[in-house]
């Protein structure tokens, strides 16, 4: 055996998005060079937009693991404004625009129109169905479909962009707004500013209590979590959710160049729990590699800037700690807890 | 047109909307210098070479580090490796044991007979070096390599100079310094031994030789006035670690004094205790004080070596020496304190530095010497006698092996140039690849690999090596350490973080370009980039 063979350090291992000293197999889709690119150059997102990067990691990914026989229904939002004016489109799949809240149904559909054709013998491809949407039409607008495209286990996977609010309209508050979070419809001034703790849902919950098959969340931070995840979803059949956080330069007030830094604090202070489960039971949960106070996380954005004026609101920090705290207790993302 | 219900244009793809037009700033990529590199007297390209031994490919590798310096095997035993010092990684955890991968391509060089291509093409050019040491073969290497005719003259019976004469067997083994000496007389370089110049004109001039390179070194031990009577035994170190290597082994008896507090007196303490004497050092100031690195004071100290620190010798006599002890000053100088002692002594060894043997340059016009007894020279190494050049130990210069083979190649691309009625005037360096241009978050953990140490009872009583090498397990883990700070090594994190698609991958080997056409100017490659080797640069608006 050579060396090559028995050294099982690889400099950057799987950190960075490929690695020369990796066999190509084992290097991520992002990597190759002839990835689809779902989403071409020319949309007009933001500069260091996370929902734009953060959709091409997910939908290259699944048109990977399809052998490419992919149709995308997208709900209204940042994603489809951004990327398809009309007459333009960004996206290089079969994809099809919904409305706000239907995206769910939509792919229900899709996915029905498929079966029938295949038992009709009209198509030969076993072609599968992603929809996607921000976070307001998925957890806000749109989660009456969801809720019943989870529970019928249609054979479609959902994939939520969370950025926290409704941004492309002008930063509005979402069901997945985060506490003390800043937005342009949350309370602006008095004793606690922004969005009030004790409100708002996290879906990969509820989707975890329809007992679906596959439930997980991932960050634009660990893309060979995403990747994994994608694949491991489409390689399994009936309702599966993925939900993906992608933080935005526009509405969390951070620098362009911070997308991907920002989605990897998240992680790394317990903010963002990143696991994965299975017909409702937690299987696996991406450990913290470097702990961070969640100070480390909310000082570089300005939608928590109230948070560290000449007065900082250390009760508030130390709540939005005790959260980060709770999700590393129940999601076992300390590395030591056992995983 | 044929198209469906009110809809009245044509599909059509983003790409007609360039981003780039939204940009304030655009990112490019560069090659900043990494601080190993410009940390390392000779010039070494040190991420370059681990780049290749990353991948285990360790014959592109040492080939790559001999373009520079053709003594892998020698440096990774003797260098000081201030490198290491210089590393990043340093900042994470502990710093890439660039020493000990040289010294494994050195020794898998060896071990694999690689040798030297002989230049493609010869000038026709004749060059006399004079001293057969690390510099004068170093210049020999590069001279020989740009296809100038190289004859080399030593006085010694043997080549490596110093490296041989003054650098013990436990710390430089001579198999490996013969064969890399060997590997620079195959490329077809005379060396004549046993053959001191006495005046470098006459013999220029016997020889027909267009230009000379100088690197006699620096052999004559340094005496002070220590009063003694007529049985007291006094030599120099440099004369004891040079009999070490003929057949007549230095007599010092059982207790031997050694004088002094560098590398030198260290080598020597530890040579006489490998005979079986039991030597003692003394030196004036204390060990952080001492000239000699630290971790050889280490070593010795483990292998019983005795230190007496704050020490002078007044008065040495038959089987015994006097002591004075030292102070130091608010200025660091030590000051007598009147306190004496007396120490047993067969003989005292003095190490207190060298001077140079200038009796060569004797009537050459312009050449100037420096009050300190070495050779002045230009910025190209040049002295003032046009077509002589000096370096090594005989000029004004830090005296250790790596300087002196980079003053070997510096001199060698002067010469060269000045052969062709030219200047060599070196590339500007690129900017230092700082640690703070770095994303570290991207590297795995992996702790310093350590190499072997000779266990003790062995280090007191053989010549055999005290640091062992890697394997090639470790060796490759060793170099896979490396941050590749400054320079692109292809982990295609730009090409994948772009949101727009605006990075374009040029293929294995070939790095990547920015599409500026849609490149936004968010800077995620940038932040994300691990090693450094993209910034941001302001549009002009």
């Amino acid at each position: 055996m050579s060396a090559q063979q028995t050294v099982k350090f690889y400099q950057t291992g799987t950190f960075t998005v490929g690695n020369r000293l990796l066999a190509p197999e084992e290097r991520s889709v992002q990597a190759n060079m002839q990835r689809t690119n779902s989403i071409n150059s020319g949309h007009r997102a933001c500069q260091g937009c996370g929902e734009a990067l953060g959709a091409r990691y997910a939908i290259d990914a699944a048109m990977n693991a399809t052998n490419r026989q992919l149709i995308a229904a997208n709900a209204t939002g940042c994603l489809e404004v951004f990327s398809t004016p009309y007459p333009e489109t960004s996206w290089q799949i079969p994809w099809i625009h919904s409305l706000f809240g239907n995206t769910a149904a939509v792919g229900t559909g899709i996915a029905a129109a498929i079966k029938v054709k295949r038992q009709k013998g009209e198509l030969k491809e076993d072609v599968r169905v992603v929809a996607q949407g921000g976070d307001g039409g998925t957890t806000d607008i749109g989660f009456g479909c969801l809720s019943g495209m989870f529970e019928r286990n249609d054979d479609v996977l959902y994939i939520c962009y969370d950025n926290g609010g409704y941004m492309n309209t002008g930063v509005q508050r979402s069901s997945a707004t985060p506490p003390a979070a800043r937005t342009a419809t949350t309370m602006p001034v008095g004793p606690e500013p922004g969005n009030p703790f004790g409100q708002g849902k996290f879906v990969p919950a509820i989707a975890m209590a329809h007992e679906i098959p596959y439930v997980a969340t991932a960050t634009v931070a660990d893309l060979r979590d995403l990747e994994a995840k994608v694949t491991k979803a489409m390689g399994m059949r009936g309702a599966r959710y993925i939900h993906i956080l992608v933080p935005c330069p526009l509405g969390w007030g951070t620098a362009s160049h911070d997308t991907i830094r920002m989605a990897r604090l998240a992680k790394e202070t317990g903010i963002f729990p990143v696991f994965e489960a299975e017909y409702g039971e937690i299987k696996s949960a991406l450990a913290i590699r470097r702990q961070l106070p969640v100070e480390e996380y909310l000082r570089p954005q300005k939608r928590y800037a109230h948070l560290f004026g000449k007065q900082p609101a250390v009760a508030t920090i130390a709540r939005i700690q005790a959260i980060a705290d709770k999700n590393i207790r129940k999601y076992g993302l300390l590395a030591a807890q056992g995983q | 047109m044929d198209k469906p219900f009110a809809i009245t244009l044509n599909p059509g793809s983003s790409l007609a909307n360039h981003t780039g037009s939204w940009r304030t700033a655009r990112p490019v990529y560069l090659d900043r210098l990494p601080p190993c590199n410009n940390q390392c007297p000779a010039g070494e390209d040190i991420q370059g070479w681990l780049f290749h031994a990353e991948s285990g490919d360790y014959e592109a590798a040492w080939r790559h580090l001999t373009r520079d310096n053709p003594f892998a095997a020698i440096m990774g035993r003797v260098c000081y490796h201030t490198c290491e010092s210089a590393c990043n990684r340093g900042k994470i955890d502990e710093a890439v044991g660039i020493n000990s991968v040289e010294r494994f391509l050195g020794d898998e060089a060896i071990k694999r007979g690689w040798k030297f291509a002989a230049p493609a093409m010869e000038t026709g050019k004749k060059v006399l070096i004079v001293g057969a040491g690390p510099s004068g073969m170093s210049a020999a290497y590069h001279l020989r390599r740009l296809g100038h005719a190289v004859t080399v003259m030593d006085a010694g019976p043997f080549m490596g100079g110093m490296m041989r004469f003054g650098i013990p067997k436990y710390r430089l083994p001579r198999e490996a310094l013969d064969a890399e000496m060997q590997r620079i007389v195959d490329m077809g370089v005379s060396v004549k031994l046993n053959s001191k110049v006495d005046n470098i004109l006459e013999q220029m001039k016997a020889g027909s030789f267009d230009a000379a390179f100088l690197a006699v070194g620096a052999h004559i031990g340094k005496r002070a006035m220590i009063p003694s009577g007529d049985a007291a035994k006094i030599v120099d170190a440099i004369s004891v670690l040079r009999s070490m290597e003929g057949e007549d082994k230095p007599m010092l008896g059982r207790r031997v004094v050694v004088y002094g507090g560098g590398n030198t007196a260290v080598d020597v303490a530890r040579t006489v205790k490998r005979m079986g004497a039991e030597p003692i050092i003394v030196y004036r100031r204390t060990r952080d004080k001492a000239p000699a690195h630290d971790f050889e004071i280490e070593e010795a100290l483990q292998e019983g070596v005795m230190i007496k620190w704050l020490s002078t010798i007044k008065q040495a006599g038959d089987h015994q020496i006097t002591v004075e002890k030292m102070q130091l000053d608010d200025k660091g100088f030590p000051q007598p304190t009147g306190e004496f002692e007396t120490l047993e002594a067969d003989s005292v060894v003095l190490a207190l530095g060298q001077d140079v043997d200038l009796g060569l340059l004797n009537g050459v016009p312009g050449l100037e010497v420096t009050k300190d007894g070495v050779v002045k020279v230009g910025q190209d190494l040049m002295t003032g006698h046009p077509g002589i050049f000096a370096g090594g130990d005989m000029v004004p210069a830090e005296r250790n092996v790596t300087v002196a083979v980079g003053h070997g190649k510096k001199a060698a691309r002067h010469i060269d140039a000045w052969l062709r009625g030219a200047s060599y005037a070196p590339p500007p360096k690129p900017e230092v690849a700082q640690f703070e241009k770095l994303n570290p978050w991207y590297y795995m953990d992996a702790p310093k690999t350590v190499r072997p140490m000779l266990d003790i009872i062995r280090r007191q009583s053989t010549f055999d090596e005290v640091q062992g090498g890697l394997d090639e397990g470790n060796a490759l883990f060793e170099a896979r350490r490396c941050l590749s700070c400054g320079n692109c090594f292809e982990c295609d994190n730009c090409y994948g973080v772009c949101p727009d698609n605006a990075v374009i991958k040029l293929g294995p080997g070939k790095r990547f370009q920015f599409n500026y056409d849609y490149c936004k100017g968010c800077g995620v490659c940038v932040a994300e980039c691990p090693c450094g080797a993209i910034k941001m640069v302001a549009e002009e608006i």
